[in-house]
């Protein structure tokens, strides 16, 4: 089959510094994947294509690209699915990393974060010997499976809403890695663990877009460990950040009167007695008052909100 | 055309507007609204319960469509937010008929059982569904021709794809762009369409969350855009309501209306934008409904 690709390019170093698209057409077997044709690419028509590849088994985590605008490995992307009637396959590095050249990224902060969490076991007690282990049971270990499939092939941050505008957002892979700890039953660190998600750059930034679900090649689903993580701090106490009071005030509001309350949740989650966080409410409630778009004085109970509170009743006693 | 109608929290909160504009324009396109017992339906959890505890969050959308089911009408929605939350619901208790059953059970003491039959539907997708693109043409009396609108769907409605058939109905992939289309105008493409308003956390980062409102409202502005039009009444909480400070950050004026996906069928459809109340805008829309006028 005849396929088109567009390829953003970038040298710094060349005569052209600035990024560009080039355009390249090749055949290629039914059934090819993206990276057969940029591996084609490189070695029969121009040379001086960068990317990173290696174990193209969607293994080693090296091609993760933007393809047509979404990030993917490269290695596990049939071009039949990505383009039909002919469209080009449109390739960009991977998004939120900076370019070195071509499709190559510098995955240093990527990396930097991943040590942030400190991603090894940290069991306390005396160390079993040197002829055991430390032993998990096997159920206990299940729900890390998903998280434990991860490659590090950085999709996921590529794609990330808040790495875009925020660069200190720790990210979903990092947090998805820390989860991988905290939910494991012979890491002992969890409290030290969760003090440091609390802060800002950690859970309580991420903005649930679920494009890291949407992107990741493995499932991991970053966005679960995120909230599971979010779920486990305010489990052990971690109440006092506004991300966990907007959760519980959020919760408390369906649980008493079925629905949400817009005009309480933003000043009960910064605290009514907050003075500079009140101020900083003033003009947005005003120019609300001022359009007719304040949310009513009087809060509307859902008419049947006895059934609704008893469903919190039994599902949060079973927990 | 009859429908089991879920309005949300926010059409009867913070945009009152969305609910006046939804009740005109299905009037005009022949979709009935049934209001009970939808109105004793709970908050869907919008995704910030089920952090806390999914099963909850599950039981509370298995109560919501055992009360559609009642009624043996196809369940309408108007928030992308309520949609992405009630579709991922429910392929967890449709996929799973013992985690359904111990829902049920929950569901018991108020005689309710959700038997697995509902699919909610965004009132989006039901126009290019149900309705279909020709009728919808066809009604149009006033062609927003010349009109430049940017479409902005919400995260919840475009991800994650599995949950929301977009296997079965690939054309939900461009709804919001075919329904642009429908009614004459033109549509503004920018890369911001489908990504974060910042709405989730702007009581947690507000700086982000701002950036992100200044981001997308400029990026669109930039590319043409007269207006921005979203099916997700919680982007436009933020990208209107929170504009005049992305304005600040960003140090330059926006000034683009954002509107609700029924307002502008609305405008196409000839309903007077007063009785939409699209005057109740924090971005006022004035100077955008006079190009419309105008336009030839």
């Amino acid at each position: 089959m005849e396929v088109t690709f567009k390829i953003r390019r970038f040298d710094p170093d060349s005569d052209n510094p600035d990024p560009y698209f080039q355009d390249y057409n090749i055949n290629l077997d039914e059934g090819s994947v993206v990276l057969d044709g940029l591996i084609k690419i490189r070695e029969q028509i121009d040379g001086t294509l960068a990317l990173r590849c290696s174990c193209r088994s969607a293994i080693c985590g090296s091609c993760a690209m933007r393809i047509n605008g979404q990030a993917m490995l490269a290695c596990n992307t049939k071009i039949s699915d990505i383009s039909s009637n002919g469209d080009p396959v449109v390739v960009e590095p991977p998004g939120n990393m900076q370019v070195i050249k071509d499709l190559v990224v510098d995955f240093q902060p990527f990396w930097e974060k991943i040590r942030e969490i400190e991603p090894w076991l940290q069991p306390a007690g005396p160390e079993p010997g040197p002829d055991n282990e430390y032993v998990a049971q096997n159920k206990d270990m299940l729900h890390l499976s998903g998280v434990m499939a991860c490659v590090m092939c950085g999709a996921c941050v590529s794609d990330c809403t808040v790495l875009e505008i925020d660069e200190n957002f720790l990210g979903p892979a990092a947090l998805a890695k820390a989860y991988r700890f905290i939910g494991d039953p012979r890491d002992e660190s969890d409290e030290s663990r969760l003090n440091k998600l609390v802060d800002e750059g950690g859970v309580w930034d991420c903005t649930r877009c679920m494009q890291c679900v949407e992107v990741c090649p493995k499932e991991v689903d970053p966005m679960s460990r995120i909230m599971a993580i979010r779920d486990r701090a305010m489990e052990a106490g971690h109440t006092d950040s506004y991300g966990a009071r907007h959760a519980e005030i959020f919760a408390d509001m369906v649980e008493h009167s079925g629905r949400v309350d817009e005009l309480r949740l933003p000043l009960k989650t910064k605290g009514i007695f907050n003075v500079p966080e009140m101020l900083k409410l003033l003009p947005i409630g005003l120019r609300a008052q001022l359009n007719g778009k304040r949310p009513p004085i009087f809060h509307k109970k859902n008419p049947d909100q006895e059934n609704v509170r008893r469903i919190f009743e039994r599902v949060e006693k079973d927990r | 055309m009859k429908y089991a109608f879920y309005p949300g929290c926010v059409s009867r909160g913070a945009a009152p507007e969305l609910f006046a504009a939804t009740i005109s324009v299905c009037a005009k396109l022949g979709i009935e609204l049934e209001f009970d017992p939808m109105r004793s339906a709970s908050c869907t959890g919008s995704g910030i319960l089920q952090e806390k505890n999914l099963r909850l969050g599950d039981t509370l959308n298995a109560r919501t469509f055992a009360l559609a089911e009642k009624t043996g009408l196809p369940l309408l929605n108007i928030c992308s937010t309520c949609q992405g939350v009630m579709s991922q619901a429910n392929q967890r208790l449709t996929s799973d008929p013992d985690y359904l059953a111990s829902i049920n059970e929950d569901l018991a003491e108020e005689g309710l059982e959700y038997k697995g039959t509902v699919e909610p539907r965004h009132l989006m997708w039901i126009i290019v569904e149900d309705v279909g693109l020709d009728k919808l043409r066809s009604q149009v009396t006033l062609p927003l021709k010349g009109f430049k609108v940017a479409p902005f769907y919400g995260c919840y409605i475009v991800r994650p794809t599995s949950a929301l058939g977009f296997d079965r109905h690939p054309e939900r992939k461009d709804a919001l762009e075919r329904v642009i289309e429908a009614v004459g105008a033109e549509v503004v493409d920018f890369p911001g369409k489908t990504l974060c308003c910042g709405f989730p956390i702007l009581t947690i980062n507000e700086t982000n969350s701002v950036k992100m409102v200044a981001n997308h409202t400029l990026d669109a502005k930039q590319s043409g855009a007269q207006a921005m039009v979203t099916p997700c009444p919680l982007c436009h909480l933020n990208l209107d309501g929170y504009q005049p400070k992305a304005s600040e950050v960003a140090k330059e004026s926006i000034d683009l209306p954002i509107i609700h996906l029924p307002q502008l069928l609305g405008l196409a459809l000839g309903i007077d934008p007063k009785a939409m109340r699209m005057n109740k805008h924090i971005i006022s829309t004035n100077k955008m409904l006079s190009e419309i006028a105008i336009a030839p």
